[in-house]
Parts: C-alpha cells; structure tokens; sequence
C-alpha cells in the first residue's frame, strides 16, 4: 500500500517517502543509523557538506505550515541542494488548476524532489503517480507525516539507545492526527509499546485492529510510562462537539506540573509542536528535564537530511558509470 | 426495411425461446419465429435478446455541465451498454426544477440514442427549502421526483412532499414516484469515504453507514403515515436493505435500487486514494456487498442502477476531498451484474430490464415482452464474449470509470433502439 | 571497500578474489614504522600533529600509525576519522552511503593534519577529504600517508607517506586488510 524509500536498482518507480506504513523495522533503523552521520554535520563548525549541490529541492505546501517547511530547507541547505517554495495560498491552485497541473509546473521548473505537505490523506500518494520525481511527504492530512516519525523515534533512541520494550503513551486528538498514526506504526515496528489516551470523541473509529491499547484516563497509567507524546488539540475541536471544552479537556489530559511530577523521573516528554501551552501542555512541564521537545527540533533537521540524502544522493543512476571504476571505488 | 434478428435465445418476462425476431419500419416487432429474414439481418447466434435496459439513474450532466457528458454522448453510452431508456436526474444547472427544463432535456433526449425519461427534484434549486411545482411538471408528464446528489433532509418537508404527491397520481395515470438519494448531512459532512478500518488507517474522513439508515428509517415511517411511493436510489448498507425487505413484507408501497458498484467495490478500494473510487454513498463493507447481493436476489432490491456520474479528467485529478464524488456506468453495468453480482442471466436482465421499466413508468414500451406487437427497444447480448474496459474508449466524454483495464465477460452486440439498430457489433452508428 | 558500498556497486554482492599476496603483517608493521619515523622526522615530533584516518579503510592503518607514533615519541597524537561520502564527486553517479559517523572534535586551526587511507587509486577521495577538513578548521598543513599507492591517478594529488608503491591494472583491487594486503579482482 504505502511506498517505502525504495533503493532497489531495478526500481523505476521513482523514490519516495511516503509514509510509516508498509516500512519494517530495518528500513527504520537504517535511517535512524544513517542519521547519526548528519547529526554530526549539524554539530560542526560549518554544518554544511557538498552532497546535494545542484540538486533542487521544491517544498510544496497546500497547507500552511512554517516548522516543517523550514526544517526540511535548513535540511536541504545543510546538503548544498537549492531550495525553491510553492505556497497554496499564492498559487493558481485558487483559480481552480488542477493539483495535476501544479506538480507538473513544478516539475517542469527543475526540481528533483518534491516535499508534499496537503490537508487531505493520500494527496502525497498521488502526487508520486503523476511525476518521475522523488516525493517526500511531509504530511497529508489525517494520514501519515513520516520525518515526523522517525525524528521522533531518533530522540527517544538517543535517549534511550533503543526503543524495544518502551512504554509510550500518545494523548490527545488521535482521530485527526497524522503524526500519531506515523507513530504509531513507527514505535510499535521498533518494539515498543503504545498506548492511546484520548477522549473517546478524539479516537479514530474501529480501530481494534491497531496494535495499541486504548484508554480514557491518562492519571492512572502515568507512573508506568516511559514517554509521553502530546498531541496539539486545536480549538474547532469544540465547535464540532468532540470534547465540550479546551478547560475540560486540560483538566483530564493536560501534562500539568503536577501530572510531570508524578512521571518516573527518566521518562521523556515529547510533543511535535507548535505546543498550546496550558491545553496539552503547561509550561512547566515543557521545560521539564524529562522534555526533549527541542531535542526534537534539532533531530528533525538531521533526519530530513537522511532522507533527502537517501533519494537524491544515493545512487539513482546505476549503471551509468564505467564498471571498472565502480567495482574500485574511486580511491 | 425491415430487420431481423437471426437465432438469439430470447429471454424475457415470459421465459425463453430462440427465435429470430422480424421487425417493421413502424419500429413494431412484426413477428416472432423461426426462418425468417428482412433487409437487414443481424446475427444473433450464441447471444440473447432480451428488451432492452432501463436505468433508473443515470448523471447525463445536460443542461450545465456539458464537458463532462451530454445527452447525446450518455445516451450513446448507454446503447453501448444495452441500455434503451435512462432516466435523467435532475441535477442539472439550471435544476431540472421547473417545465422549461423538463422540455429541454426531453428535445435534447428525442434526438438521441435511448429515451430519456426527466425526473424533477422534490424541491426548487434542489435546496431542501421550496417544494418544486409537481403539479405542473405531473403535467408535463414527470413521473419521478428526486433531489438525488442530497437526501432531503428537513422530516417536514418530506412528509408534506409525500402528502401532496399522492395526490397527483390520477393527473398521471399512475402513482407519482419520489426517490431517496438516502443520507442525513449532518452525520455525513465532512465525510469523504465509508467510515470504517480503512478510513481509520488511510486518514480519510468517514461518513458513517448511519446516516444512510437513519433517512431510510425515516421515509419508511413517513411512506407508513402517507402512502406514498418511495423509491430507494443506490442502497449500500446491510442494515439499509433489512428496512426495506421489512417495508416490504409490511405492504409498503416502496422500490430500492442498488448501483453495480456497491455490489462489487469495497472501501479498501479508497486504499490508492484515487478519487475514481469516490462516490456517493460510499463503497462499503464486504458485509454490505454481500448484503446487496442478497437483496438482489431475494427481490428485495427491485433494479440495478448505474448512477453514471461522468466527471471531467481534471476535477478528478485532485486530493480526494475536493475531488467529485461519482463514477461512469452505463457500458459496464450488463457486464458486471452477469459476472460479479451472483445472479443468473435471466434474473439479471430481469433487474436491468423489466423492473426498472415497470418503477419508470415506461413498462409500455421498455421491459416488454418480445411478442409481435411490442415496440422493438432490444438488445442482443453476447454473455460469454470478454472484453477489457478503457475509460478512454467508452462513448462518454469523461473516463472515471473504477474499472479500468478489468477484463469482464459480457458484452452488448446490438442494441435496437424503436426499430433503430444505434448499436451494431458493439459499434455505436450514430 | 567497505561492505555497504560493495553491496550496491556493481557487480552487486560481488566477493573479493585475491590472486597474490603482496604484503604480509611483519611488512605492514615495517612499513608503518617507517612511515612513523618519516611524519616525525619531517614534522619534528608530533606537537600539533592530527591523524584522520578516513571511514572506513584508512581507520585501523590511521589507528596504528598513531600507535606507532606514540611508541617512539612517548606523546599520543590526537586521532580522529573522516567520512568523505558526503564531499565525493560522483553522489548520484554511484551508490554512495556514509558508512561512518566522522569524529573530529578538535579545533584543526594551526594544527599539522596527516590524512591517512588504506589505498591511494584516483585521488577522487582524498580531493574530498580536503575538502571536508576545510569546514573544520584552516590546519597548517595537510599530509598523506598511504598503506598502498596503486598508481591511475585522475587529479593532481601525490602523498607524502607510502607504505608500497603497487603497479596495478585498473580492473584489479586491492584489499588492505589487518593480516596484510592482497591484489586480486571483484567476482559475482
């Protein structure tokens, strides 16, 4: 169903990433594995290699994001690949041009990768059908948002050295959450154990077949986490009678000083960001030692630079060069 | 000149015989029998002929939304599929809501390939507000009312829609017919598949089955209260087609469809995120499918509807939600109802042919048996010919077809259209 | 090679076939010390020396190198490694994978840098590696030592240290390994 990054040589589909799902546990940790070498780019004096020069890397958000977007060009920059950005807003997208058309515009303007960012699942998927273009999707409405995911997973296994037997609990809006459908797919394939805490009005319907556990109360399970990962709850969440208020809903669910307190003291507090301070998360618990929030941030920089690097820069041409020197290596 | 159709197995409301069929410049069967021959002869051996298809639903998108089908470019596609009368919905632009568009539709449909039979919606601009004038569209001879694209929703407005068209039924001739496009809005905004496991894991917002069964609940009260006929468009749940088959057992006076594709496409179809598959209601559960199939079989469902929903190329090439819920029907039905629905020959031209024809209120002259006499709307199928379908070759003038590259068995050779043969070989002639 | 690179070159999964040995440990071990003595005669010690040895084969020879160093002078040199597969010139043409993470922590401003690696072929390595020690520091100077210099040289790059000066054909390998070093041909 969903595509993996898929290096094979006889592979003509174009590369992309497209989301958790269909990606088992080795295709996570190699680049998990891989993004400890950007990770340290990150770290230098002039956090900037070569790889990517002359490549282009077009961010193509139909839907308003500024972390993401900014992080996937600081990624692509730290690569040497150019940067060039669609907005929705500005586009012809308004003047009722086919999605098709847009892409093929984009294309045609000499990116090599897209990163796909949209309101609607599947947008990314079919973004891949239309174009011999490498997709990275970057979101796509209630579905998934994979360099979501595996930065997630790199800051808990730079904690942690491993995720395998974690206990982590994922609160809030599930239902309308693509991070944590990525999550949850992405924590479970590493061995760890999920639970989802929501209201039941903010929980996907029939979703017996996930491999989770379900619960509506978060006070009695938070002793026994060894990472919690809050969700943002947006305010239209009221309007459309899920939850009855952004007050009720903090009382039961909101990681408060209190509830941070009652945490083991080695166990992580993750959130994708933005936060809505005193909704999912108060400040205090924010800046908790047990949060790795900005940790994150930074991860997310180097992951996305394994990503890009894995479609863009790790040998799409095979065969193109003469076999004698590629039997050798160029020593 | 007369033509003549030679050694098809007829198959009719009356059973089967293989017979040639004679038939006159007067667009009549001129006689039934064996030996015979005329001007022109078409081969029928090996196929069955059978009075041609009616479909109780069909988008043909004129007037308003000629880029993705016309009557014309409809109505030939349904030749192509067997079909000699499809009965137009109304939502057209401007709404078939008031006499001028009745007759327009109905010009437009006399030069074309099949009868086009208009329907009206049940409400002015198809609002759910105003009723529409029946009175004066009865007059102009609708038999069908329906606000099909969305259920009317306000329980008043129908009870009171129901009431007056029961009064309506001796200008007609026979009672007037409301049909259902079945679903509550307010359960199913924001819904773009079936709302299920798989619109859990893809992330696509569901509508649940619910909101069909709570409007099909509803009218069944409400036909109880009136005595209206309600006819049921596109059925697609399990628990739709019990109320039913229950309304029936109790006398009701009510008829239900169910299209092609709910009883062969399930949500896991939405898995490509390809809007192709979306449409409204939802495809749903192999629960429902087999449902339908049972429904079909058992009489409860009366007929099978396309609800051919042409829809140019690139209003489908978006993200799902934006994209128009629908897909083509008409040159695939026959196929697949033989090959996919369960039923045998004579049951599935029974529910493409003379049951539709009855709810149509076109019994007269589509669904007829084949006997000298009866207006020639025929067509002669070939049910062991396979064929694969190409959105890009069938007549219409959109491609949204679900199956696309499929190979099926079953294929219209010819269709007869008032003594015209529009269909010859499998080739459209006009 | 190393193992990820030689899984996805040409002929994918191919194995190493040696056809002779050219050097055994006791050769190694000689040539190493000489190469110690020349890096500390030329340097006069190993004040502000840095060896990077480059991911993956010119680790373990920068690693005993360093040893080597040390075991004359009594002074550790600093040691750090050097993945270049992000600075290479062929990303895209050929699979290319950084296979380890580069650790170089100390400031190289002012500092005597001796790069070493396994094999000297192309040059195209070592260009990248000069390269990458420039987003780390501006160092006095850049040195190179080679364990074997089997000559077609693409750039004009020379070392400065060899162990073995090896003519070779260019559709030969050459593995240098920790028993010694082989010549010999990649088969499928």
């Amino acid at each position: 169903m969903s595509a993996v990054i898929d290096r094979r040589a006889d592979n003509d589909r174009g590369r992309h990433l497209l989301g958790i799902g269909g990606m088992d546990r080795s295709d996570l940790e190699e680049i998990l594995d891989l993004t400890d070498t950007f990770a340290e780019i990150g770290r230098r004096p002039i956090p900037k290699v070569p790889a990517l020069r002359g490549r282009t890397v077009a961010t193509v958000f139909f839907e308003g994001s500024t972390r993401t977007r900014m992080s996937f060009e600081v990624a692509a920059r730290r690569l040497s690949a150019d940067t060039v950005a669609f907005n929705a807003g500005t586009s012809s997208l308004s003047k009722g041009e086919s999605i098709r058309d847009t892409v093929e515009v984009i294309a045609a303007y000499g990116a090599d990768l897209l990163v796909v960012r949209h309101s609607m699942a599947g947008t990314a998927h079919r973004v891949a059908g239309w174009t011999d273009l490498s997709v990275v999707n970057a979101g796509d409405g209630c579905h998934e948002h994979p360099t979501q995911a595996l930065l997630d997973c790199y800051t808990l296994r730079e904690r942690r050295g491993s995720l395998d037997g974690m206990r982590i609990a994922i609160i809030g809006d599930v239902r309308h959450s693509r991070v944590a459908r990525s999550n949850v797919l992405a924590f479970t394939a590493l061995g760890a154990e999920v639970v989802l805490v929501a209201p039941a009005t903010l929980l996907p319907p029939a979703i017996e077949g996930w491999p989770v556990t379900v619960v509506h109360e978060l006070d009695p399970i938070l002793g026994d986490l060894d990472a919690v990962y809050l969700l943002r709850i947006q305010g239209e969440r009221i309007t459309e009678g899920l939850i009855p208020s952004l007050r009720e809903y903090a009382s039961d669910f909101c990681l408060t000083a209190g509830r941070v307190a009652r945490m083991r003291s080695d166990a992580l507090v993750l959130h994708p960001g933005p936060t809505n301070r005193g909704v999912e998360i108060s400040a205090e618990a924010a800046t908790d030692q047990r949060s790795v929030i900005l940790d994150q941030v930074v991860n997310g920089v180097s992951v996305r630079m394994a990503v890009l690097f894995l479609l863009l820069g790790s040998g799409r041409q095979l065969g193109a060069v003469d076999a004698g020197d590629s039997v050798e290596g160029d020593r | 000149m007369s033509l003549v159709l030679r050694g098809g197995r007829i198959i009719d409301s009356g059973g089967e015989r293989i017979l040639d069929v004679e038939i006159g410049e007067d667009g009549l069967i001129a006689a039934v029998g064996t030996g015979l021959t005329g001007d022109v002869n078409l081969d029928a051996s090996g196929c069955v002929v059978s009075p041609g298809f009616v479909d109780l639903h069909a988008h043909l998108r004129e007037p308003g939304l000629e880029e993705a089908e016309t009557i014309q470019t409809g109505a030939r596609g349904g030749s192509l599929g067997g079909y000699t009368a499809l009965v137009a919905m109304p939502n057209t632009d401007p709404t078939t809501d008031c006499v001028a568009v009745v007759e327009q539709v109905r010009s437009l449909g006399r030069r074309s390939t099949c009868e086009i039979i208009p329907t009206a919606a049940m409400t002015l601009r198809r609002d759910g507000v105003d009723m529409a004038p029946m009175g004066e569209l009865v007059d102009a001879g609708v038999g069908i009312f329906t606000d099909d694209g969305t259920g009317l929703q306000d329980p008043r407005l129908m009870r009171r829609i129901m009431e007056y068209s029961t009064g309506l039924g001796r200008r007609l001739g026979r009672p007037v017919v409301l049909a259902q496009h079945c679903e509550v809005a307010a359960l199913s905004a924001g819904g773009y598949m079936h709302e299920g496991e798989w619109s859990s894991r893809l992330g696509i917002p569901g509508q649940p089955a619910e909101a069909e069964e709570l409007m099909v609940m509803r009218d069944i009260a409400l036909v109880r209260m009136t005595g209206a006929h309600l006819h049921f468009q596109h059925l697609s749940t399990a628990s739709s087609v019990a109320m039913v088959r229950g309304a029936k057992a109790a006398g009701l006076p009510v008829t239900a469809e169910a299209t092609t594709h709910h009883f062969i496409l399930t949500d896991a179809a939405c898995a490509s995120y390809d809007p192709v598959f979306k449409v409204h209601p939802p495809l749903r559960t192999d629960v429902d499918v087999r449902a339908i199939r049972e429904g079909l079989a058992d009489g409860t469902i009366d007929a099978i509807a396309t609800d051919h929903a042409p829809h140019a190329p690139h209003t489908k090439e978006m993200p799902f939600d934006q994209a128009p819920a629908g897909m083509l029907g008409l040159e695939t039905a026959f196929s697949l109802a033989l090959g996919d629905s369960g039923l045998d020959l004579p049951e599935v031209l029974a529910l493409l042919s003379w049951r539709p024809a009855a709810i149509a209120g076109v019994a007269d002259r589509h669904g007829v048996p084949v006997v000298p006499g009866a207006p020639a709307n025929l067509c002669v199928v070939d049910p062991d010919e396979t064929w694969t379908v190409s959105g890009a070759a069938m007549a219409s003038l959109s491609s949204n077809t679900p199956y696309e590259g499929r190979t099926l068995r079953g294929r219209v050779r010819h269709t007869i259209r008032a003594g015209e043969p529009v269909v010859v070989d499998g080739e459209a002639r006009r | 090679m190393a193992e990820r690179e030689r899984r996805q070159t040409p002929p994918f999964g191919g194995v190493f076939v040696s056809h002779a040995r050219i050097m055994g440990t006791d050769d190694m071990g000689r040539a190493i010390r000489r190469m110690a003595h020349e890096v500390i005669e030329r340097n006069h010690g190993v004040d502000d020396l840095v060896v990077v040895g480059l991911q993956t084969g010119g680790v373990p020879v920068a690693e005993r190198l360093a040893e080597t160093l040390a075991d004359i002078e009594g002074v550790h040199p600093l040691l750090g490694t050097l993945d270049v597969a992000l600075h290479r010139d062929d990303i895209g043409l050929r699979p290319v994978v950084p296979e380890a993470v580069t650790d170089l922590t100390t400031d190289l401003d002012g500092r005597i840098v001796v790069l070493v690696d396994d094999v000297l072929f192309t040059g195209r390595t070592i260009r990248a590696a000069l390269d990458a020690l420039c987003d780390f520091g501006r160092p006095r100077s850049i040195q190179l030592a080679v364990m074997v210099d089997r000559g077609h040289r693409e750039l004009p790059i020379r070392p400065d240290y060899v162990g073995k000066n090896l003519p070779t054909r260019r559709d030969e390998v050459v593995d240098v390994h920790a028993e010694g070093v082989d010549l010999g041909v990649m088969q499928k």
